[in-house]
């Protein structure tokens, strides 16, 4: 069974369409790279995902859950519903969004804490775990030494990899990557993209977005490359990056590579 | 003499910390209410709010004072703030806190917007709500941002609570000038000045560390 499933996914802005008929599905342990160039919709994609959108048709589902079914009729979601919605995806952003006022340890236990004390489970013991759990993603980012940091004081490859220790405290079903080394200096990005492949190896079922070819190619399992709103083309990454089928598919990876040049 | 005159002037001042720590209470909670509305996504909200907040900030404060304690005698022929001191007071406050919480919000609307909306959106994928965002995430980041222009503006009105006095409450200003009648002396008068001024100061060292202590994070 599919742990995510897109049918027909449309979305526009206005006028412009961004989004026109996305279909694909995913298994569980896979990560799916997307590529393409601006302006093609893969960050409104996973800003639908994510719910900081609403599609205007379509349907998403994880697993058997329907998250989105745009037949139902447009409904404004409630905020309860929403927020609901938004716990089986994680999303990292491209310019980090840490809390400036929080240490990197409260940024990523803040959110777990507040959900059990809204949920009346917070105790001293329960605190203590979710403490526990955040310094634990922390020192598998490889951050033992910065729990205390706060962001300003942090590196950017530092701050992103909090940022991802604070999506993976929520557990989601699949964790969603937008440029994640776009806003890093280049000798920062290496840091970033090897927990991000150490998550791989683990079986994180993860959508990353991202211009770096390489690493869409060697760490994902299906690369899917968008391009004016559509899926170009789709399959295994070596294949799609390596061995293009469509003609624009083509011409994106070698401007990309030029570039790199 | 001046023994006299200082204890007269003291007794102003009380008056003075009265109307002005009275109107911070309810103006600075207001103000952020307002700033809620004037930021409505609901035009039938926003544009009656952003028309009072016009009004208020477009006319003077004296004659705001004039309007709120006889308008209401004149169009409804009974003094709705009771009579003497304390009727007197209580529309000078109702003033105040009305003048002030307007610009306030539009200090707290600059806060508010000046936030990135990434520390929102940040907020949302994680699954918090509306308030738990506010309140755990953009409202101390609000706060040390508005640190400066607050400070300016409650210090504008330490000296702007004197105003109060074209309806006849008792502040340091009134009590200074009476001098003038009574005894035939203006030096009083001038050194009311001597309050304020150690008011402001005092003022201004607790908004200093204010700003020291939120300067943790950035």
């Amino acid at each position: 069974m599919a742990i995510l499933t897109v049918e027909n996914l449309q979305k526009h802005f206005g006028e412009t369409k961004v989004l026109h008929d996305i279909s694909f599905t995913m298994e569980e342990g896979e990560v799916v790279s997307i590529i393409g160039s601006s302006g093609s919709g893969k960050t409104t994609l996973l800003r639908c995902l994510n719910f900081l959108e609403t599609p205007d048709s379509g349907r998403i589902a994880v697993r058997e859950d329907v998250l989105f079914d745009g037949r139902e009729g447009a409904r404004q979601l409630t905020e309860k519903e929403l927020r609901e919605k938004r716990l089986y995806f994680g999303l990292v952003f491209q310019a980090f969004h840490l809390f400036p006022q929080y240490t990197a340890l409260e940024n990523v236990t803040l959110t777990p804490l507040l959900f059990a004390k809204e949920r009346h489970e917070l105790n001293a013991e329960k605190k203590e775990l979710i403490i526990k759990e955040g310094g634990a993603l922390l020192d598998m980012m490889g951050l033992s030494d910065r729990k205390g940091n706060y962001p300003h004081e942090l590196s950017g490859g530092q701050c992103q990899r909090v940022a991802i220790a604070r999506a993976l405290a929520m557990k989601p079903d699949i964790l969603c990557f937008d440029e994640p080394t776009s806003a890093l200096d280049p000798e920062l990005t290496g840091e970033v993209l090897r927990v991000i492949r150490e998550l791989a190896q683990k079986k994180t079922t993860m959508i990353i977005v991202t211009h770096e070819m390489a690493f869409a190619r060697d760490v994902a399992d299906t690369c899917i490359f968008m391009d004016k709103g559509v899926i170009a083309e789709m399959g295994p990454a070596q294949e799609v990056i390596n061995h293009p089928k469509e003609e624009r598919t083509r011409q994106f990876v070698s401007r990309i590579d030029s570039e790199r040049q | 003499m001046f023994l006299t005159v200082t204890l007269s002037l003291l007794e102003g001042f009380l008056g003075t910390l009265k109307l002005f720590a009275l109107t911070l209470v309810f103006a600075l909670p207001l103000g952020l209410i307002i700033s809620f509305g004037s930021m409505s996504r609901f035009a039938a909200l926003r544009l009656p709010i952003r028309f009072i907040i016009w009004v208020v900030r477009g006319t003077p404060l004296l004659l705001q004072l004039l309007v709120i304690y006889y308008g209401p005698g004149i169009i409804l022929h009974s003094n709705v703030w009771g009579s003497g001191d304390d009727g007197r007071f209580t529309a000078a406050l109702v003033a105040f806190v009305v003048n002030y919480a307007c610009y306030f919000s539009e200090i707290y609307r600059g806060g508010i917007q000046s936030i990135p909306v990434g520390q929102t959106e940040a907020g949302m994928v994680l699954g918090l709500s509306r308030s738990q965002i506010f309140f755990k995430i953009i409202l101390l980041q609000v706060i040390k941002r508005i640190v400066p222009p607050m400070s300016n503006e409650i210090i504008t009105l330490v000296k702007d609570t004197s105003l109060a006095r074209v309806i006849a409450v008792y502040e340091i200003i009134w009590n200074g000038q009476t001098f003038i009648k009574s005894a035939g002396i203006v030096w009083p008068l001038f050194y009311t000045g001597a309050f304020y001024l150690l008011f402001s100061g005092l003022l201004t060292m607790l908004f200093g560390r204010i700003e020291k202590k939120l300067s943790y994070f950035r």
